[in-house]
């Protein structure tokens, strides 16, 4: 654990922070700004992008982070943060929708030309989305690459940035409340979703008996058993809005009080 | 019977059965592992087929459970909740799922045992006995339920 690199007080922490505050600040003024063009900015979604761009903040600078560096079990709390919570906090706070009203309308329509691109398709097809999600866990704790992170900084910005987008992405491809171009049925995100939670277990129970090298025995299995229950958690909180989605698409055209009268 | 159970009868009965998986896999997680600690959250013999059933199973039950209840919802919604035909689901559901874990999880891939350092025949017996039992309770109900509904036809 000697060659460990500190992220802490260097360069690394000063440019997440400084991105950080710009998310922070940026949000809410773009939100402000077009409320007199168009309707009012809902108050849950400023406080859905702070805790978003909060429980980043936890987890890359501070005593959280330094924990993590050395602790898998600490490790496994800034994941949850930056690949689960945050990005569902994110989904919710629909950024693209308001960047689509902050920008000139020609501006705009690039940028939906961009969505709607064969690449972005792709990407936010849910299967995609979950193989660089899930797909990109197992070979961070499959192979050297968990040890690896902790002596290149690079590294360690970089997968965490994989993290994160991935995480997000996955979120988004699941959960349609923001601006969704590339759309695909409840059964066939239902289905994924279930095999996506399916890997994360998987892979929470795989790190259970075989831990990522340099990772002692039972710092794994406390770490696994977060990743797990933690999971879980999030899980919970797609799913429910998940099905509720559901239920509210497919609500009966004619009510029955119609009928009865 | 109300006019619209008999249409809805496979919704009641879908319902029904994945809330009895969510809710064998629910009590599985808070009682065998949890509040007695019998079960391990990971056994040395584990194999890799079992870890992805494992996995597999816990993922659908999670999702399931949530969503039979939102399926309760949308019945109550359509004025179609048939309770005997749900209820029917849930034994169907839960006794099938109990008898899964029992047979596959625990005895074919030795994923992990109902408890440790003990006799365990007695407890697989109970165990499998138990799921046999609701399975039959589920069959029962749903032989009544289908002739209710087979009546129902007719006599419209």
């Amino acid at each position: 654990m000697h060659s460990h690199v500190q992220a802490q007080g260097t360069s690394f922490e000063m440019i997440v922070a400084l991105l950080l505050i710009a998310m922070v600040s940026l949000y809410p003024f773009a939100a402000i700004r077009t409320n007199r063009k168009y309707k009012e900015w809902p108050v849950y979604r400023y406080v859905f992008w702070v805790t978003g761009v909060f429980s980043i903040g936890v987890a890359l600078t501070g005593p959280l982070a330094e924990f993590a560096h050395n602790n898998f079990k600490g490790h496994m709390v800034t994941h949850l943060l930056i690949g689960m919570l945050a990005p569902l906090l994110f989904v919710f706070a629909t950024p693209m929708t308001l960047l689509l009203r902050t920008l000139k309308v020609t501006t705009a329509r690039k940028v939906t030309r961009v969505l709607k691109s064969r690449l972005l398709q792709f990407l936010t097809n849910p299967v995609t989305a979950t193989v660089l999600n899930i797909g990109g866990l197992y070979v961070l704790y499959t192979t050297d690459l968990y040890m690896l992170m902790h002596q290149s900084l690079v590294l360690y910005g970089l997968i965490h940035l994989h993290v994160f987008l991935a995480g997000y992405l996955f979120t988004l491809s699941i959960i349609y409340v923001d601006v969704t171009p590339h759309r695909y049925s409840y059964m066939y995100r239902a289905s994924v979703l279930i095999l996506a939670i399916a890997g994360h277990k998987i892979l929470s129970k795989y790190i259970y008996a075989n831990p990522p090298n340099g990772v002692p025995r039972t710092d794994a299995e406390a770490g696994s058993m977060l990743m797990y229950y933690g999971g879980d958690l999030i899980e919970l909180a797609i799913i429910i809005f998940f099905c509720y989605q559901w239920y509210k698409s497919t609500a009966p055209r004619f009510t029955n009080s119609l009928y009865k009268t | 019977m109300e006019k619209n159970q008999g249409s809805y009868s496979f919704r009641n009965l879908g319902s029904g059965l994945l809330f009895g998986m969510g809710l064998v896999a629910f009590i599985d997680e808070a009682v065998f592992h949890q509040i007695l600690g019998w079960h391990h959250f990971y056994d040395k013999s584990t194999t890799a087929v079992g870890l992805f059933s494992d996995g597999l199973f816990h993922a659908f039950s999670w999702f399931a459970t949530v969503a039979s209840l939102f399926l309760l919802a949308d019945l109550r919604r359509r004025n179609s909740l048939w309770i005997k035909r749900w209820i029917n689901g849930v034994f169907l559901g839960a006794g099938f799922f109990q008898l899964y874990d029992g047979l596959v999880h625990h005895k074919l891939l030795e994923l992990h045992q109902i408890r440790y350092h003990v006799d365990i025949l007695p407890y697989d017996i109970v165990w499998n006995g138990v799921a046999v039992i609701i399975l039959l309770v589920g069959v029962f109900l749903y032989m009544q339920t289908q002739k209710s509904k087979r009546a129902a036809k007719e006599g419209r």
